[in-house]
């Protein structure tokens, strides 16, 4: 990773709710122009808050970035307004999808490039673009986004990011609630969006397994700290990982007793 | 036609011109609770504090005088002979967009993201230290707003509608307040114009995004406080209309802030976030407790209009809880 540039860098931050909870225990990554970073954990472990913390809408939860830093290009931007964040091109997907239901689809997109200016026209063909990527859109523009399908939520949340000319889209839990095929539809674009309009992605996933075979490194988070990363191949073999986040424990059954064992041994470590 | 039949017309046709009036104040209520899920409970107030500001400018009074005079012991009423009627509404707009900017500033930005009934709390607040402010600023007693426009009942009116009636039955015209027909009138471009803004423009959609999802609307880059201070703002105007036409049909008195009250069952009936859903729901309102009044109030004993709305407003409630024309709740399984 050495030789790549970093476009966003996250240093040793801690995040607190509500004055009192203590989340992040000081996250550290790095995210490389052109890549595609995964951020792996189960619930709880602080992806979300992680994501949150970078797009600065931990302030509407209460929550906040107590130490370390957030660098955007060499810039720290943890104290700028979330939507002086999406004018620098960093916006966010949120978890779950978060479309305004009771706008149309296209109305939903259009919001997405609601800090640019842009004319008439430069917005028109952004909305081409996003609707070469997501056909399914154009056919249903004029519904209330309210009652299209999950997949399709998650398509307006991912377009309507694409409509504010991003660098950088933090995608949050893209898998959340989505059949399989979906899911790998999605990631499909994900990947396409990372290598035909050069966005980078930083990925907060649970499917681990999905998520290591598209990016191409990974952060993986356990109770507010990073406890391993590395290569996406790297870690999709890691004995460690393949049997705690990828459900595979090399053929034999073990007792489930050696795995509390195990388990309680890694979180007093921890 | 007999007269029977056209002073049911004669009713009815009042009910609407005092169903405007409701609307007028229940369209400032939708436009905020849309935009922010804040039920302004010092949306009448601001109709009073809007028409106190006006008055005072018209006729070229010194803000605080009395505060003034007391303190330093000087006799100050006027600055001069005040302005025209355009030049006061204009600056009074000043104000009211300044009002809505230091309600962000000082209310609203601290509450972010808290429960609804403590915005809601917050607005009551807001509604005595306005009420406060307005006696303040202007003085309590009452005035007559007068911007110019034609006030009375309509000779021409009368005269079309007495050759209506039945040959030789005693009909003299109908009586129509000229000032409700203007009032009715603004009402529908004010509407027009709120819909096309909210509709076909940036600005308008962004509103509807924060309306929809606070959080999502920050994702997309929508500051929530540039939202707020242009929905307070466009509030604030609406107060302004509202109370220059309550102002200029029954003068300037403090019990103004009180047709807030009025506004309640009529964003029950129209549903709580709808622009035209305000409109209609004040017209059925305006037209049911004049009928009602009309056609049975005298069987019972009169003084129907003090509580037909809100019965009418209950029945809403237990079948059509979300109005009219609300937001459907959309809930997908």
């Amino acid at each position: 990773m050495s030789n790549q540039e970093i476009v966003l860098s996250v240093k040793n931050i801690e995040v607190i709710y509500d004055h009192v909870i203590l989340v992040l225990k000081g996250v550290s990554l790095d995210v490389p122009k052109g890549g595609i970073v995964a951020l792996l954990g189960a619930n709880g472990a602080g992806k979300t808050t992680t994501i949150k913390s970078i797009s600065n809408i931990l302030g509407t939860e209460r929550g906040e970035v107590t130490k370390g830093s957030i660098e955007f290009l060499g810039e720290r931007v943890e104290s700028l307004g979330s939507n002086e964040l999406v004018k620098r091109g960093v916006v966010q997907v949120m978890e779950g999808r978060h479309c305004f239901e009771h706008l149309t689809v296209e109305e939903n997109l259009l919001t997405g490039a609601y800090t640019r200016r842009a004319t008439r026209k430069e917005v028109h063909d952004d909305l081409e673009l996003v609707y070469g990527y997501f056909p399914r859109l154009k056919e249903r523009r004029r519904s209330q986004a309210g009652y299209t399908s999950g997949g399709e939520q998650q398509m307006i949340a991912v377009g309507r990011a694409l409509m504010a000319k991003p660098s950088v889209i933090l995608l949050d839990e893209p898998s959340m609630g989505l059949a399989p095929q979906l899911v790998e539809e999605i990631f499909q674009i994900v990947k396409a969006l990372n290598e035909k309009e050069g966005v980078t992605f930083l990925l907060a996933e649970q499917n681990t397994t999905v998520a290591l075979r598209y990016a191409t490194y990974g952060y993986i988070l356990e109770s507010g700290r990073v406890v391993m990363d590395g290569d996406a191949a790297m870690l999709a073999e890691n004995e460690d990982v393949k049997e705690f986040y990828l459900g595979m424990s090399g053929g034999d059954r073990k007792s489930f007793r050696d795995v509390k064992h195990y388990r309680r041994r890694k979180r007093w470590l921890a | 036609m007999s007269p029977m039949i056209l002073n049911t017309i004669e009713v009815m046709l009042n009910g609407l011109m005092t169903g405007v009036m409701y609307s007028l104040v229940a369209l400032g209520f939708v436009l905020i609770f849309k935009a922010s899920g804040i039920f302004n409970y010092a949306q009448g107030v601001m109709a009073l504090f809007a028409a106190l500001t006006l008055v005072g400018f018209q006729s070229g009074q010194i803000p605080f005088s009395h505060l003034i005079n007391v303190v330093f012991g000087t006799d100050y009423h006027n600055w001069g002979p005040g302005m025209n009627a355009f030049l006061a509404i204009l600056l009074t707009m000043a104000v009211m967009v300044l009002l809505a900017w230091l309600v962000e500033r000082l209310v609203l930005r601290h509450l972010v993201n808290q429960e609804p009934i403590i915005l809601f709390m917050a607005t009551i607040g807001l509604a005595f230290f306005m009420e406060g402010l307005g006696d303040m600023m202007w003085g309590a007693n009452i005035k007559v707003l007068d911007i110019g426009l034609p006030s009375g009942g309509s000779f021409w009116w009368e005269d079309v509608t007495r050759v209506w009636a039945t040959e030789g039955s005693e009909y003299y015209g109908m009586y129509i307040d000229v000032l409700d027909v203007w009032a009715a009138g603004i009402a529908i471009v004010l509407v027009i114009a709120l819909t096309l803004f909210s509709q076909y423009t940036k600005t308008g959609r962004a509103l509807r995004a924060v309306a929809d999802d606070h959080q999502a609307a920050l994702t997309v880059g929508i500051s929530l406080r540039t939202i707020w201070i242009v929905v307070w703002s466009i509030a604030g105007f609406v107060a302004l209309v509202a109370g220059i036409m309550w102002g200029s049909k029954s003068g300037i008195q403090f019990s103004l802030s009180l047709i807030a009250l009025k506004a309640l069952p009529v964003l029950i009936l129209g549903g709580f976030t709808s622009i035209p859903g305000a409109i209609v729901g004040g017209l059925i309102i305006g037209v049911g407790e004049k009928l009602f009044e009309f056609a049975i109030g005298p069987l019972i004993g009169g003084a129907t209009e003090n509580w037909f709305a809100y019965v009418l407003a209950l029945m809403f409630l237990m079948f059509r809880p979300q109005g009219l024309y609300g937001d459907k709740i959309i809930e997908r399984v």
